[in-house]
């Protein structure tokens, strides 16, 4: 049955050769279910490795599959051959039953991607890479896997290239994980130095022949490695900024399976960590548990949806790390198979939520989910239960054991060290519980704020309505002056109508005279009587158009007047208009399941653009069964998961007795009593309900301001990314930036300085050669293919 | 064409047959035909070129396969003596050069196929078909004029293809070439002849580097001949700080002779540091290793550094170069089994990975006219298949555990790690910078929105993508199964290191566990019994033949 252990990495292999020939052709959604069946079959064989190790004794179960010799050069030699053992298979268990599952999920959730085959092909090469790294018998082919991974993890963050920031999120994790890998080959070198020999078979079993100084060496740049992969302190500042990809691949890699990778390390190298001096394994505990309690105070002021669970990971690996630096192997890879299941189950579901309110990921805009996407909500309680360590989920016996382990530890600090690193590790466990909870009930609880307006469309509202009151008075203004100008031509009017008034009275009196002149005997009297009737009637006429004008002057003044008035009017409404803006009621920036829905006037409300319209016709929806069934069976994992381990007697300590033969007896020892077992187990569920309860008193019934416990410093990870940044930007790129002026300056400065000088001193004897570099060559070049002939001539002839 | 055929014929023949020559041959008739083509059938140069070079690649290839694995001497030896100066027309194969041949012989037809040149192609070919023969004998050549020949002639047709079909300030870019690399060598003549007259046998003068690796000089003349040397090839590698020529004429190079400078040239100092440096000055070699390994260290983060500011595509990978050759210097003066290794299949994996990204680079001007990085975005929406390819020859280059790059930058570290720990610890940071540098140029490039023509980019045609295939299945195939490669290197580099050993005083190899394959068959043995005929001078069995001449 071992023997086909070679089948587990094979399914996937296969499933991504067939992708890269015929993904696209395949497209939606046979791609998908390709590679879907290629992790199913990985899933399979290992169950099927997993039975014939089982049947095995315990000193049996180290089982090597060599397929080929990789690298082999003098005394160096590799093989690509596979290490089954319980550890490398219980990895492989949850790597492949998660992985299907998340592969089935994302069947559902890339659903449209133009592409979507594409997805798949990084999602297989993924498990291959991630299979290679547990399952390799040496540290170089865990290192393929290492590398493989962290080439995939940056292919699927940059997935979604368009977006600027998911690219910068991608070369961000690969090149800080390349500084860890830099401890990682040192590491590698400092072994094969020492032993002669990079493979597992002869590190565990000759690790004696370290010595303490090359061990502990080899642990802290081992460590370094660690801390890269497993995003701890001080490398961790990729993983937040990994959220960018595709949730599923959040799931998998940045949750799962990938950010463990360092913990599975350093446990494979237990036996060289035996032989190293205290204070290095101190050291991972330390990194562990800082890391573990510096993230969750981030957690708690996080309103991004993932944001949350990514720096929920960074600290749940911390605790990975201290239960290792504590000798507490079992705990360690006890909690890392129950944080898979609902650390998955969480990411999983918050894709869920996410895909059903149209990318949305701001908690702040949720609340209520619990009605509308049901199944999402259900299972997500069950992750919120496991991590917050409520018992009897799975996240409570195996978070406890580590607890256990670090207040039985007694060797850097002494036991008063083991007692700091179990403070530590309860505070962050409180802390997790209570920003967990505030996850739960913003994202599931109190009142749907999705449809609520948000600060941008109200501000969008108030620019609308500025911008309508601003056409009006600049209507209002051409109004007016056009208003004036009607009375300029009115008064015009006047003017000219006086004038007729003063032809048609010229005209009368000429008329009267003419009338006077002649008499009646005369000829053409009547006509003259008739013109001078006429005369006298046009003066009355002509002042009667004067008077007009005039009213219709009066009448146009007023409207001047009126228009001049509405002018003011709005410019005062304007002003209004600001003010009212300054105090409009806006979105909270912290909120609990009570905070409103900000109030706006019905005029505003018209305002609002489409975005806020059209989300009211949108209804949010429970994903499909493609993703919901792997909610279901996660959440059932997350709930009983703690059965692999059980506390109350040795026989049901299945996973420590499973893991035995990995661990050659460099597993630590509980020495505590029963009583204090007991006692350490209630004061953490009790702590644990404590902050349970304190998150409800604060999102739930809105009882303190969440604005108090949610300070800038933690939204903003106490400013040590952007500390980094900082310098990288500013005084790194200075240094780089230098370099390349001192090779463009100084380098080949100094080359044209000498080919200046050289043709100053050829001045003088250029009378000898003609000086030109072409005609030398073309010298040669002839010169040469000349001898050439000649010796082939010879040759052939 | 009925040369060419010719010569296919003769690589059926029998193994008798001289096949070493006809690698330089080929491409010479090649020459003449393309010389003689008249010129309304102009249109035919690139055809007869393009057989040309796939003869010599398909004889190259037929050489491999019929490499004797497990031999650590020179085989296929072709000797012809040339009159009475000690000059002979000696060339021979041995896993050091066996692969650079091979790579010489793959990389002309890919870059024949994947660029052409704008104007005057039959001249173009012409020169690439001299500079296929030049590179050829290079690696071949056994006798030390006739390397000095080849290493010379290649400048020419280099200078040409620069100056004539590159881009930009192109006349300078091959002038500074050109001058450079030329004035560097020109030592190397005197550093030659000494050497020749110094260690001349009884029998007469010679030029035959198994002969002369049996020098007995002082350790003056050894040091200052070496240094003759050493500078050349130092500034053919180029190794810092002697590297300002390589990116002006890898800028304005056309595409081709970006591929074969880096691919093929640049390896002609790194080989030669290897061949006739170690081989023939096992200890100057070893004194001066500490000076060389940390100029390989400076180069590598210096160049890496200098790469990441660089805003022209080229000029980037071009300064990659630096930092990757950079490596090759590192393992060579490490003077063990890894270093050595790692060295000689790195120089193949860089000529398969750079020569990949110069052809990549080159079909980015090609369509967008520009190489500024600040010009392109977002190419990978209109060109999916070329950003899949520039991807996976990125992570080739950046060294990704798989693919070809990561096995002899591994196994130079490893080597060097015994050797010098401290330059090694400073070299394994290059490793971060070059996926820094790499990782930001392709985010600049083919990642973000992409607008005006970055937007209608055209993509890869079918016979783009065939022209560059050969190349990433050698990525993956070397990447993942590097054996049947070094198992022909190997018992060469032993052989090498043994003699190394049996010449340096109180040499130990910087080993846990020191080497037994390569038993006492020094190589000198080997290489003078491959040439079974010929006057030979070592007698007996290299292991004491090569302690006797350490005293």
């Amino acid at each position: 049955m071992l023997d086909i252990a070679w089948l587990i990495p094979a399914f996937p292999l296969l499933g991504f050769v067939l992708l890269v020939l015929f993904g696209r052709r395949l497209g939606e959604p046979f791609a998908g279910w390709l590679a879907t069946f290629s992790a199913a079959g990985a899933f399979v064989s290992t169950v099927l490795v997993f039975f014939g190790l089982a049947e095995l004794e315990n000193a049996e179960r180290f089982h090597l599959v060599k397929l080929f010799t990789w690298l082999d050069v003098g005394s160096f030699t590799v093989d690509a051959g596979l290490l089954v053992d319980p550890l490398s298979i219980t990895m492989c268990l949850f790597i492949t039953g998660v992985g299907t599952l998340i592969h089935l999920y994302s069947v559902g959730y890339m659903h449209g991607d133009p592409n979507f085959s594409k997805f798949f092909i990084y999602l297989n090469l993924f498990i291959l890479s991630m299979l290679l790294l547990v399952l390799g018998d040496n540290l170089l082919l865990t290192f393929l896997g290492w590398e493989g991974v962290g080439a995939c993890s940056y292919l699927l963050i940059s997935f979604w290239f368009t977006d600027e920031a998911n690219a910068t999120a991608g070369k961000k994790a690969f090149v800080t994980n390349r500084i860890g890998d830099f401890g990682y080959m040192l590491a590698m070198f400092l072994v094969f130095v020492e032993l002669g020999s990079i493979n597992y078979d002869d590190i565990t079993t000759r690790a004696g022949e370290f010595g303490t100084r090359s061990a502990t060496l080899i642990v802290v740049l081992f460590l370094l490695a660690a801390a890269g992969k497993s995003a701890q302190l001080p490398l961790f500042v990729w993983l937040p900024d990994a959220m960018a990809g595709p949730t599923p691949v959040s799931a998998l890699i940045h949750a799962a399976t990938m950010v463990t990778s360092g913990v599975f390390l350093l446990t494979r190298l237990n036996p060289i960590l035996a032989e190293a001096e205290v204070w290095s394994t101190g050291l991972i505990a330390w990194v562990g548990a800082l890391t573990a309690l510096f993230a969750a105070t981030v957690a708690v002021a996080q309103n991004d949806i993932k944001r949350v669970l990514a720096y929920s990971t960074v600290s749940q690996l911390g605790y990975l790390f201290l239960a290792v630096g504590v000798g507490g192997y079992v705990p360690a890879i006890f909690h890392m198979v129950t944080h898979a299941f609902f650390k998955a189950l969480l990411f999983l579901g918050s894709g869920s939520v996410i895909h059903g309110l149209h990318d949305e990921q701001d908690m702040r805009r949720m609340g209520g989910l619990s009605k509308l996407m049901p199944i999402t909500a259900m299972t997500f309680i069950v992750g919120w239960l496991a991590i917050a360590g409520v018992p009897p989920f799975s996240g409570f016996w195996s978070k406890d054991e580590i607890l256990l382990y670090a207040w039985n530890y007694d060797g850097l600090g002494g036991a008063a060290g083991g007692k700091v690193l179990w403070v530590i590790g309860l505070v962050t466990a409180l802390l997790t519980a209570f920003y967990m909870t505030r996850q739960v009930i913003l994202t599931f609880f109190g009142r749907t704020r999705f449809f609520d307006v948000r600060a941008e469309e109200i501000a969008a509202a108030w620019d609308a309505r500025l911008e309508a009151i601003d056409g009006s008075i600049l209507a209002a203004t051409e109004a007016e002056e056009k208003a004036l100008a009607a009375v300029e031509k009115a008064r015009e009017d006047v003017a000219k109508k006086e004038d007729a008034v003063a032809k048609a009275a010229e005209k009368l009196i000429a008329a009267r005279e003419a009338v006077d002149a002649s008499g009646p005997a005369t000829e053409g009297y009547d006509k003259l009587v008739k013109a001078l009737e006429r005369a006298e009637g046009a003066v009355p006429k002509a002042e009667d158009g004067v008077l007009k004008a005039e009213e219709k002057v009066m009448a146009l003044a007023q409207e001047v007047e009126d228009a001049a008035a509405h002018h003011k009017t709005l410019q005062a409404a304007r002003v209004d208009l600001r003010n009212s803006r300054r105090s409009t009621e806006m979105p909270a920036s912290h909120v609990t399941a009570r905070t409103e829905a900000p109030v706006l006037d019905d005029e505003l409300v018209d305002h609002l653009p489409d975005s806020y319209r059209h989300r009211q016709e949108y209804h949010p929806h429970e994903s499909p069964w493609t993703m919901t069934l792997p909610l279901l069976v996660l959440a059932l994992l997350a709930a009983v998961g703690g059965g692999l381990n059980l506390p109350f007697t040795s026989d049901l300590h299945f996973l420590e007795h499973w893991l035995e033969p990995s661990l050659f007896g460099h597993e630590v020892h509980v020495t505590a009593s029963a009583s204090t077992k007991w006692v350490l187990a209630v004061i953490a569920v009790l702590g644990g309900l404590t902050a349970i309860v304190a998150s409800f008193r604060v999102y739930m019934a809105a009882a303190v301001d969440p604005a108090r416990i949610e300070p800038e410093g933690a939204a903003r990870a106490w400013y040590l990314d952007e500390t980094y940044a900082g310098f990288f930007g500013g005084p790194g790129r200075a240094l780089f930036d230098g370099m390349a002026a001192f090779d463009r300056g100084v380098i080949d400065g100094a080359v044209r300085g000498v080919a200046r000088g050289t043709v100053a001193l050829a001045q003088g004897m250029r009378a000898l050669q003609p000086g030109f570099v072409r005609s030398y060559a073309l010298g040669i070049g002839l010169g040469s293919v000349l001898v050439m002939v000649w010796f082939m001539g010879r040759l052939f002839v | 064409m009925g040369v060419s055929l010719l010569a296919a014929e003769a690589a059926e023949a029998a193994v008798e047959f001289p096949v070493l020559p006809t690698l330089v041959a080929v491409p010479l008739l090649t020459l003449l035909v393309l010389l003689f083509l008249p010129p309304s059938r102009a249109d035919y140069a690139k055809l007869t070129a393009l057989v040309g070079s796939l003869i010599t690649g398909a004889i190259s290839v037929y050489l491999m396969w019929n490499f004797a694995v497990g031999e650590a001497g020179f085989q296929f030896v072709s000797r012809y003596d040339w009159g009475g100066l000690g000059l002979s027309l000696y060339l021979g194969v041995d896993g050091i050069s066996l692969f650079l041949v091979v790579l010489t012989g793959v990389l002309f037809p890919v870059a024949l196929v994947t660029a052409d040149p704008h104007h005057d192609p039959k001249p173009y070919y012409l020169w690439m078909m001299l500079l296929m023969a030049g590179s050829m004998g290079a690696f071949m050549a056994l006798d030390l004029l006739l390397f000095f020949m080849f290493f010379e002639i290649v400048l020419v047709p280099m200078y040409f293809l620069i100056g004539g079909w590159g881009h930009g300030d192109r006349i300078y870019s091959a002038m500074k070439f050109f001058l450079y690399t030329m004035a560097a060598s020109a030592l190397m003549l005197v550093g030659i002849a000494s050497l020749a007259i110094l260690a001349a046998p009884p029998e007469g003068l010679t030029f035959d580097v198994t002969v002369l690796a049996q020098h007995d000089l002082g350790s003056t003349a050894s040091t200052l001949i070496f240094l003759s040397f050493a500078l050349a090839f130092a500034v053919k590698v180029p190794l810092f700080p002697v590297h300002t020529w390589l990116p002006d004429a890898h800028t304005e190079a056309p595409t081709a002779g970006s591929v074969i400078l880096a691919g093929v040239m640049l390896k002609l100092g790194t080989y030669g540091m290897l061949r006739f440096g170690v081989y023939l000055f096992p200890q100057v070699v070893s004194d001066l290793a500490p000076i060389f390994i940390a100029l390989g260290v400076v180069g590598i983060v210096y160049g890496a550094a200098v790469a990441t500011m660089q805003s022209d595509l080229k000029r980037l990978v071009a300064y990659s170069s630096v930092a990757h050759m950079g490596f090759i210097v590192l393992g060579i003066f490490a003077l063990n089994n890894q270093g050595l290794s790692g060295s000689v299949i790195q120089m193949v994996n860089h000529g398969i990975s750079t020569g990949a990204l110069f052809i990549l680079v080159g079909w980015v001007y090609e369509r967008r006219h520009t190489r500024q990085i600040s010009a392109l975005g977002g190419l990978q929406k209109a060109a999916p298949l070329m950003a899949g390819v520039f991807t996976l020859v990125m992570l080739s280059s950046i060294g990704l555990p798989g693919l070809n790059g990561f096995v002899g930058e591994f196994l130079i570290l490893l080597g060097a790690f015994s050797a010098a720990r401290w330059w090694t610890v400073v070299a394994v940071s290059g490793v971060i910078l070059a996926a820094l540098y790499l990782l930001w140029a392709y985010q600049r490039s083919f990642h973000g929105p992409a607008e005006g023509d970055n937007a209608t980019m055209r993509d890869l045609s079918m016979g783009e993508m065939l022209g560059i295939l050969p190349l990433l299945g050698l990525i993956v195939f070397l990447g993942v199964y590097p054996k049947p490669v070094l198992d022909r290197i190997e018992p060469s580099v032993d052989a090498l290191i043994a003699h190394v050993e049996s010449n340096v005083d109180g040499f130990a190899e910087a080993e846990p566990e020191p080497v037994t394959r390569a038993g006492t068959e020094g190589l000198v043995a080997v290489a003078t019994e491959a040439e079974e005929g010929a006057e030979s001078e070592a007698e007996g069995h290299g292991g004491d033949g090569a302690g006797e001449e350490g005293e």
